[in-house]
């Protein structure tokens, strides 16, 4: 089974974030693997043990990037490709998900695994987009998998606490949800192991795709933490009725 | 990639990006699976177990130890920041992986034949096995020289007779590394193995201080010891004294990282905390202490970092080592108190680690060679008259 799993690097969450003329400082950032592709990597590896697979980490981004690789290679993937890419920040899901196939469509991988989503923009549309372009089957929210023979069944999450099980053909495109697996730690002979893992390294231009103008960026702000209370006055049934009306049909207290 | 600590110096470039991964994975692991659960070990008086095999897994016993024993055949600053890592969280944490590593793998791969290397080390490294060493006893401390457990040749092996104290891990231990005199007044050491007819390891309670590790006592009743566990490579003081040596330099690390902790503890709360209407890290002498605090963890930072260099480089004086310890240990004793202060009555509870980690330190303060002997032990080094004979 040859898995590719996709990887990003994001801001951690309690990085500083300053911010000018719309755009965010980059270097004042702390830089970390993006945390729902490291239960994508999990699951990825959990497979790769059970069916004596090979996995691949695949990340756009720029030479920073190479973090995220060298964190999932001591974790047990085999080996990576690096797509160089200074500025995806302004790329459409669309025109990134077309650089990726480009480069991995001859690998011919079983299974591509994404995180549900990355965590600094957050657009969740990168594996489903890819298992189009590359005619896969495609499944999100993917909260189990099980593989037996080739055949893949995957858990997937509905609203309200629901799960589905369903059948997908091979080859196949998850977005893994969070929380799926406990992700592993890299252990120190992981860690050894990095130095001697490809990483196949390429610069997005070396791949000669036209792309779109995706998007401009007009305003970014930070998000201002408010709480409102609301007095509600009146005589005491007239409180009560009000009372009852935003339990009932704002909260939704059932 | 940064090193995932306190680092007001600007010390990540003295760092190989191994060694800052080791360190982020130690942290990361320490903070997820150890920090939730200590407390309420420490309260219990319970050394958590099932932490072994994930260290093993993790290659967090023997880092220094070359790979071909299963070990992680990393730098000593690796192992460092590991011991770091774990002292923050607690001393008792950081005391077992350095028994195992420093005290009982150390001595089998530095003084022990290949056979025993090859089947203890890989073991150990695993944490399938666990070690204690003995050295101190009742009535010899700081004075091991003066040990009254002896080993009496006889056909094929060695009897044993005598009692050690103050064994971390001695009552969970697979095997114990005993030095004992032989006929000869030499120091000699054994692999005494747990189920050897005559050996036993009482645990010790009544403890204030390393409440999550076990201390024990090691009691040793005309034990039978084969050749083949005799180390053949030592003999005198200086094989056990060789074994402190690795395991100073972790606490040296290590007292770092309680430290750490303390400050970030201290800060965090002073931000918080409001009194006459403004955080009191508003305040002089809050602010006071905090630089201090600041200031001595990053100079004992700046000595370790020098010290594990030298180690790793080959030039290292034991005697420098001595410094860390001294140094480290009394810098996080210092910073318990001053958080302990900044925190007032929220300093006292164990919804914040400040008495834990004080009342560690008070056992990390005179094992491993106390205060005092490694002030003589520089005090030699430098008059070249020792105070203490």
């Amino acid at each position: 089974m040859k898995i590719c799993v996709l990887m990003k690097q994001v801001a951690s969450e309690d990085s500083p974030l300053s911010i000018s003329n719309n755009i965010i400082d980059k270097a004042s950032l702390n830089l970390v693997t993006n945390e729902p592709d490291s239960y994508a990597l999990e699951e990825a590896l959990l497979i790769k043990e059970k069916t004596n697979g090979e996995v691949t980490i695949c990340t756009l981004g720029p030479e920073s990037s190479q973090q995220v690789i060298k964190d999932g290679l001591a974790k047990g993937a085999d080996k990576a490709i690096h797509i160089i890419c200074d500025n995806t920040e302004t790329m459409s899901s669309l025109d990134i998900a077309k650089i990726i196939t480009k480069k991995i469509q001859n690998e011919n991988f079983d299974l591509i695994f994404s995180g549900l989503q990355s965590n600094d923009y957050g657009f969740a549309q990168l594996g489903i987009i890819i298992s189009e372009l590359l005619d896969y089957s495609n499944a999100c929210l993917v909260m189990g998998t099980e593989i037996n023979e080739n055949k893949l069944k995957i858990k997937k999450e509905l609203e309200n606490g629901w799960f589905q099980w369903s059948e997908l053909k091979l080859p196949a495109s998850l977005s893994i949800q969070s929380g799926i697996n406990q992700p592993r730690y890299a252990t120190l002979k992981g860690i050894m192991s990095v130095k001697n893992k490809p990483v196949d390294k390429i610069d997005f231009s070396e791949l000669g795709l036209s792309l779109n103008a995706g998007y401009t960026i007009d305003e970014i702000s930070i998000p201002q933490k408010s709480k409102q209370t609301q007095m509600i006055e009146g005589e005491v049934d007239d409180i009560v009725s009000q009372l009852t009306d935003i339990l009932k049909n704002k909260i939704k207290v059932s | 990639m940064k090193l995932n600590a306190l680092d007001y110096m600007g010390i990540t470039s003295h760092f190989s990006e191994e060694e800052l991964m080791v360190q982020n994975t130690a942290r990361d692991f320490s903070e997820k699976e150890i920090m939730p659960i200590i407390e309420e070990h420490y309260e219990k008086g319970t050394f958590p177990e099932h932490l072994i095999p994930k260290f093993g897994e993790l290659g967090f016993f023997g880092v220094n130890i070359p790979e071909k024993y299963g070990c992680g055949g990393m730098s000593n600053i690796a192992y460092g920041l590991i011991c770091q890592e774990l002292e923050r969280v607690d001393s008792g944490i950081r005391s077992f992986a350095s028994v195992q590593g420093s005290l009982v793998m150390y001595p089998i791969y530095a003084y022990g034949n290949e056979d025993q290397k090859m089947k203890w080390l890989p073991k150990l490294a695993k944490g399938e096995k666990i070690g204690c060493f003995g050295l101190t006893e009742p009535n010899f401390g700081s004075n091991p020289s003066g040990m009254l457990t002896n080993a009496k040749k006889v056909d094929g092996g060695y009897i044993l007779n005598g009692s050690k104290m103050w064994i971390t891990n001695g009552s969970i231990a697979d095997i114990a590394i005993v030095w004992a005199k032989d006929d000869n007044e030499d120091v000699l050491g054994f692999i005494v193995e747990k189920d050897f007819e005559g050996f036993s390891a009482p645990e010790m309670h009544g403890k204030w201080s390393l409440r999550a590790s076990v201390t024990s006592e090691l009691v040793l009743e005309n034990v039978f010891v084969p050749d083949s566990n005799v180390l053949p490579n030592i003999k005198g003081l200086k094989g056990p004294l060789g074994c402190l040596t690795q395991a100073r330099y972790g606490i040296g690390w290590g007292a770092l990282g309680a430290a750490m902790n303390l400050y970030d503890i201290a800060l965090n709360y002073s931000k918080d905390r409001i009194q006459f209407d403004k955080p009191i890290a508003s305040f002089q002498m809050i602010q006071d202490k905090l630089v201090w605090m600041l200031t001595e963890i990053t100079k004992g930072q700046l000595l370790a970092l020098q010290v594990g260099k030298n180690k790793d480089d080959g030039t290292l004086k034991h005697t420098q080592v001595s410094m860390i310890k001294r140094n480290n240990v009394n810098v996080a004793r210092e910073c318990a108190k001053l958080a302990r202060g900044i925190l007032g009555a929220n300093g006292i509870t164990s919804d914040y680690s400040i008495m834990r980690h004080m009342m560690n330190i008070e056992s990390v303060y005179t094992y491993e060679g106390t205060d005092e002997m490694h002030t003589l032990i520089l005090g030699h080094d430098i008059t070249g008259i020792p105070a203490f004979k």
